[in-house]
Order: structure tokens, then C-alpha cells, then sequence
């Protein structure tokens, strides 16, 4: 975001979107069962050999199903990953919290399913201040989308598209596209984008590109979620 | 040893412990009843069960009797500082300076017999100058038999000469030169001999041993060091009920012994003595050992709520169980704390709290079947490895079990057109497909079917990964089904 004496704030659609790292990032999931938002994640990660601690509750595991790591190095993502399954979405931020202090992590990412009395502004608002305090970037994965308040630094709704024409079969789903929605963001504009992920890409810049989404050029399409933002 | 008989057999029944040869089991050990039928180490065992239809049969446990004998080794110190194995079965004692303690070298014997007696084992004991000369005395000689010095010519003369362990090939050759026993071993000049038995190793040359057994040529004996146990205990004057406030002391106290050898814990006790007699326990591991106080002390957080301290307790210690050698290394020049000894001690928190089954690395499977391709171990043993290369489209996510959905396909084996799961309704747009991934016939039963995996993206963009187990007509049960089994990005 700019500030301009003159025009007061302009909204900028940044050239380079990256998360908010290092700091809380909440990623929600537009529909049960979209596996878009892990995907949004790991691109966003790329690639390192520090390991990533994953964790997940019961109601997520049972919705949404495990991760499968084959998949992952799919997406070119080769990071070792220590699984943490717990039970209650309880022990989900206490591992976060854990976790979030451990400088030789490259992420911590967390899953939850709906909206637990426990996963209130205050447990979010100690998971930013852990991340900020040890530059570990923490991602929570929410899914039974639970729109209620969260102190994270940036806000996404991620949903997937119907993907781009596989060259080789038009009968054949191809490159993946995922509805991108920053509809909070600290110290940055909303938007909305349409991102594309090409794991087989030869630059690493290229894999993850992010175009404003064509019927998205002004704000109003997501005029709801900028509501929430304010509401937080 | 056996560890369970299904039955306790009779005295007069032979009892033999087998173990794999060659060509099947044999014979590796037998009891008094199996030695008087004629049974022999190394028979067959299906030989001798032909011959003795009674016979009971055990599976020898090696292991069990390598780890009860070197117990043995630790406990025989009871008796005197120095004891040492002997092969599989023996033991050396040296007693010296040690027998008046126990009123005098017979009394101890009879006491050493006794005391094996008490644990269920049969002990035949003999004191000798030499090592040697007592391991064969015990196991050649008559029972209790005390040698000195000036008459250990004389004790051993009598033995055969397969009592010097000798191979079987030089007992073959010293009875065909007419030396059947000790005696007449050590009355032939010694020059020729010697020149005879040249080639021979040293462990193995029937004169070297007899020096050795006579005293002749020295042959000290090589005794494990003891066993030490880490612990650290805090006596309390008075009973209290919270433990947290001694922890820190113990902690301490543990960690300084630790350091002093240049060790780390990798298994920590603590035990809880309740004055009503009662004892508590919490057992913690780590992934990496370590000595540093505020790491230990950290594992112990919320472990000690569930503990009942009935009316107080006066007693805590703190044993490591497991001690792996740790080396003081320098960490980063620039003050920043080695990250791979952050993730360790991050495992050994998170799984002190969450348990040892929760917190886990992959392990990696060659294997076809998707859900065999990964397998899961703690992480206070494994790892971290990054996935295999795989050049199949996988899924981000899979379904533990796959759920069965409603599908209608063009029959017999095309791909989805639109599915029921989870009671909405999808339709499908595109697909990729079929890849068919056959049971393994070395590890799956035989009815296994095989799967048809399609990849199916729905109208509003999500990428589903369905399976037909089976195709219709293969034999293998009714109408192929239909399976959700994972998620695209």
C-alpha cells in the first residue's frame, strides 16, 4: 500500500505477491475437500532441504484426508516433513506454538477443520507473535470455512479453477489454477488473482505466476470478503 | 533359554533346544534325559524325533542367553572385582584375595553353586592358578575340585585333551600319536613337539595352551568394565507433593555426571517413592542426546500433572536409562544455534507431550501401490528424507481409507462421467486416465483386485482421484466399485 499526501491511499496491485512471511498467514478453503490451498502453499514455499512440521487434527485428517507426500515432490516441493497427527485442534496450536520457536524449520503448517471455541483472536494473535519473534513462517489451513476473527498478518481464500489446457490431451486436466483472494492483508492491498502453478517449468520464477483476475480489475467481486477484513 | 514352555515336561522325557542348521533344525543343546537316550549335539532334530517319539523340542533363543550371560558376568561380581565370559557358557572368577569373605575357598564354591541353584541354574565350579586350568578342571574334573600350584601337574594329568579346546582335528591327531591325556602330553620333550605343531595358531597349539593352563607363559584375564548407572537422587526431609521444584536439582545433578563422561541422555527415568510404599514412574526419550539442563527439564512439562502423589512423597530419582556418547562441539561463529539441533530438540518436546506414535518422519517404499509408497516412524528414530522422484501424477492428499462413491461410467471400464460422494453430486469435465496399478501376488491376498486410477476434474475446478477396484468378468467378485481416493492441487 502507498500512502500519496495528495490522493490519500492508493491500491496497488503489487508486481511481485508474495505471503506475508514470516508471520501468521490464514489460507481458507473455498469448498470441503480442495486440496488448492496446500498447493497455493507449498509453490509459495519453494524448495529446501530444512523440514516442514505439518499438523493436523482429527476433523481435518477425517474431511479432508491425509498429505501424501509422493504428491508433494509432484510439486517440486523436497522438504522432509515431520508429521504431527493430534486429536484436538488444542494441540494443533500448542505443536504450532512449539514449532514456531524453532529456527531450523523452513515452515509450520497447521490444519483445522471449522471453527473451534479454542482457535479464537488471542491463540492466533500468540502464533503471530511466536513467528514474528523467530522468523518462522506458520500457515494455518482452515477448511469448513469458519469466517470468524483472526489476528493473522495476512488473510487468503484459495479455491481452485478449472485448469489450463493440457497440450498434450484435451481430454486431460493440465497445468492446476487456483482462485487466489487476499482479502486481509496488514501493510498491503487486497486482491484477487487467478495463480497458476507449473511444476515442470524450467526457471523457478516461472512456476508460480499470479495474473489479476480478468473480472476482478476492480474490488467489487470481492467486496464481501474486503467486509470481513474491516470487521477484523 | 526357553521363555515359555506350553507345558513342563516330565524328567525322564528328553528335552532338546534346536536351532537352523543347514539342512534343517538341529540339535543345539539337551538336557540330562537327552543325553542318556544317546542324543547327540548337532543331530537332526526330525533324526531324533524318528527315534524318540517323546521328545520335547524348544527354539533355542542365542540372543536371550548372550544377554542373561553377560548379566551373569556383572552379578558374578559379588564374589570378586574381575570376572569375565567364557565362550557361551562359562565364567571366570578371579577370587583372588577374595575367598576368606566368604569363609574360605571351599564355602565359596558351595556358595557360588548355591546361589546359580536359587536362579534355576546348574552350576559346576573348580579353582585353578590359571584360567584355563580352572575352565577345564570345571568342566572335565570331578565337582568342586581345588587346585594350587604345586599339584596342578597332577589335577590336570588326568583330563583328556580335548579339555585344552583344542579343534577337532588336532584331538584326531594327538589320539592316533597315542596322547590321550594331559599327562601324557606333558611328558613328551617338548622340542619335538613343538617343531610338529609349528603351523599351528597360537590359540590352538596343544603345548601353548598347556603352558598357559600350567602357568607356564602368562594369561591374564580381560574383565568388562562395570556397568554405570546414571542416577541422580534427591532424599526429602519431609513429604511433599509437587516434584517440580526438586526436578530442576536433579536435572542438574545429571546432567554434571553426564558431562564429566562426555555423554548425553537418550532415555530418561524419573521414579516417584510415595511414603505409602508406592512408586510412580515417567519415562521420556529424545531424539538426540543431550545434557542440557533446561532441554530435560523443559520434557517434563505438563508429565508430572497426571501423577497421583497420594499423601506426599520423600523420594525422586532420575536415571538415564540410555547414554550415547555427545562431543562438546563449537556451534555457529556467529551465535546462531544449529538448526538441526533445534529440530531435534523440537521432536523430543513435541513427542514427550504428544506421544511416541504422533510425531513421525517417512520412510519410502518401492512399491506401485499408492498407499504403500510411504510408511511412517518415529521420529526419535528415523530421519528426515525428502520424497522419492515419482513421474506419475500423484495426488496432495489421500483418503485413509478410500471411500466408496456412486459412480455412473460407461460400462465395462470407462471413465467416470459423474459421482456421488459424500452426498454431492459431481460432474465430470475432464479426466486423465485410466492407470492401472495391479496387486502385488508376493504381498497382497489372492482375491485382490486390481485399480483403474482416473484423475477427474469436476465443473467448478477441483481434481478428484477415483479408482474402479476390478474390472467386471475377472473372476474376483461382483460389479467393480468405486473409490474416492485422494486430492489434486
Amino acid at each position: 500500500m502507498v500512502s500519496d499526501s495528495s490522493y490519500g491511499q492508493v491500491l496497488q496491485f503489487p508486481q511481485q505477491v508474495t505471503f506475508g512471511r514470516p508471520a501468521l498467514t490464514d489460507v481458507l478453503c473455498n469448498a470441503a475437500a480442495d486440496a488448492g490451498a496446500i498447493g497455493v502453499v507449498l509453490a509459495e514455499l519453494g524448495q529446501s532441504d530444512q523440514p516442514i512440521v505439518w499438523v493436523q487434527d482429527y476433523a481435518a485428517r477425517r474431511e479432508a484426508g491425509q498429505l501424501y507426500a509422493p504428491g508433494l515432490r509432484a510439486l517440486r516441493s523436497t522438504q522432509p516433513i515431520l508429521r504431527v497427527t493430534v486429536s484436538h485442534p488444542r494441540d494443533v496450536l500448542w505443536t504450532m506454538e512449539e514449532a514456531a520457536t524453532c529456527a531450523g524449520l523452513s515452515a509450520v503448517i497447521g490444519e483445522v477443520h471449522g471453527a473451534p471455541a479454542v482457535l479464537d483472536f488471542t491463540a492466533t494473535k500468540r502464533l503471530v507473535m511466536r513467528a514474528e519473534a523467530s522468523g518462522v513462517p506458520l500457515y494455518l489451513i482452515r477448511s469448513g470455512d469458519p469466517g470468524v476473527l483472526s489476528a493473522a498478518r495476512a488473510r487468503w481464500r484459495v479455491g481452485s479453477l478449472p485448469s489450463r489446457l493440457n497440450p498434450n490431451d484435451p481430454q486431460a486436466p493440465g497445468v492446476a489454477q487456483w482462485d487466489l483472494d487476499l482479502f486481509r492483508a496488514r501493510g498491503r492491498a487486497q486482491g484477487r488473482w487467478v495463480a497458476q502453478y507449473d511444476p515442470t517449468a524450467a526457471h523457478t520464477t516461472n512456476r508460480f505466476s499470479l495474473v489479476p483476475r480478468s473480472d476482478a480489475g476492480s474490488l467489487e467481486a470481492c467486496g464481501q470478503s474486503v467486509q470481513i477484513g474491516t470487521e477484523s | 533359554m526357553a521363555s515359555q514352555y506350553r507345558s513342563v515336561p516330565s524328567h525322564d522325557v528328553p528335552v532338546v533346544l534346536s536351532r537352523n542348521g543347514t539342512h534343517g533344525p538341529v540339535v543345539y543343546s539337551l538336557s540330562t534325559a537327552g543325553k542318556d537316550r544317546g542324543i547327540n549335539r548337532g543331530d537332526r532334530v526330525v533324526d531324533v524325533q524318528a527315534i524318540h517319539p517323546d521328545l520335547h523340542v524348544e527354539i533355542a533363543d542365542l540372543d536371550g542367553d548372550q544377554a542373561l550371560m553377560q548379566h551373569l558376568v556383572h552379578w558374578a561380581r559379588r564374589w570378586c572385582p574381575w570376572t569375565a565370559q567364557d565362550g557361551t557358557d562359562g565364567l571366570y572368577l578371579d577370587v583372588t584375595g577374595a575367598s576368606h569373605l566368604f569363609g574360605g575357598e571351599v564355602r565359596m564354591l558351595r556358595d557360588m553353586v548355591q546361589r546359580f541353584a536359587m536362579q534355576g541354574l546348574f552350576a559346576r565350579v573348580a579353582m585353578a592358578p590359571t584360567p584355563l586350568a580352572a575352565n577345564m578342571l570345571a568342566r572335565f574334573g570331578a565337582p568342586y575340585q581345588i587346585s594350587t600350584q604345586q599339584n596342578i601337574t597332577t589335577d590336570l594329568a588326568p583330563l583328556p585333551v580335548t579339555a585344552l579346546r583344542i579343534t577337532s582335528d588336532m584331538d584326531r591327531l594327538l589320539h592316533r600319536l597315542g596322547l590321550k591325556t594331559i599327562g601324557a602330553l606333558a611328558a613328551i620333550p617338548r622340542a619335538a613337539m613343538m617343531q610338529r605343531f609349528s603351523n599351528v595358531a597360537v590359540d590352538r597349539n596343544p603345548l601353548i595352551l598347556l603352558d598357559r593352563a600350567m602357568g607356564h607363559s602368562p594369561d591374564p584375564l580381560n574383565a568388562p568394565p562395570d556397568n554405570v548407572r546414571f542416577i541422580a537422587r534427591a532424599r526429602l526431609a519431609e513429604p511433599v507433593i509437587d516434584p517440580m521444584p526438586h526436578l530442576k536439582a536433579l536435572v542438574d545433578d545429571l546432567c554434571r555426571s553426564l558431562a564429566d563422561v562426555e555423554k548425553g541422555v537418550r532415555q530418561l527415568l524419573l521414579t516417584i517413592y510415595r511414603i505409602d510404599s508406592e512408586c510412580r514412574t515417567v519415562q521420556l526419550a529424545t531424539a538426540n542426546a543431550s545434557r542440557d539442563p533446561a532441554h530435560l527439564l523443559r520434557l517434563f512439562d505438563g508429565k508430572l500433572d497426571n501423577i497421583d502423589p497420594g499423601f506426599g512423597f520423600d523420594l525422586l530419582t532420575l536415571e538415564a536409562l540410555r547414554v550415547e556418547p555427545v562431543l562438546r562441539i563449537q556451534e555457529n561463529l556467529d551465535g546462531k544455534r544449529d538448526p538441526q539441533k533445534d529440530v531435534a530438540g523440537l521432536v523430543d518436546r513435541l513427542t514427550a507431550r504428544l506421544g511416541r506414535d504422533k510425531v513421525t518422519w517417512s520412510t519410502w517404499c518401492e512399491s506401485h501401490v499408492p498407499e504403500r509408497v510411504e510408511g511412517r516412524v518415529p521420529a526419535l528414530q528415523g530421519a528426515p528424507s525428502a520424497a522419492p522422484e515419482l513421474f506419475r501424477d500423484r495426488p496432495i492428499r489421500v483418503l485413509d481409507p478410500p471411500e466408496e462413491v456412486r459412480v455412473i461410467y460407461a460400462v465395462p471400464e470407462g471413465p467416470p462421467s459423474q459421482f456421488r460422494w459424500r452426498g454431492m453430486l459431481f460432474k465430470s469435465t475432464r479426466h486423465a486416465g485410466p492407470e492401472r496399478i495391479a496387486p502385488e501376488w508376493w504381498r497382497d491376498k489372492p482375491g485382490t483386485r486390481l485399480r483403474d486410477y482416473y484423475k477427474v476434474e469436476v465443473h467448478d475446478g477441483r481434481r478428484f482421484w477415483l479408482y474402479r477396484e476390478g474390472v467386471i468378468n475377472d473372476g474376483r467378485g461382483a460389479e467393480p466399485r468405486w473409490f474416492m481416493h485422494g486430492f489434486f492441487a
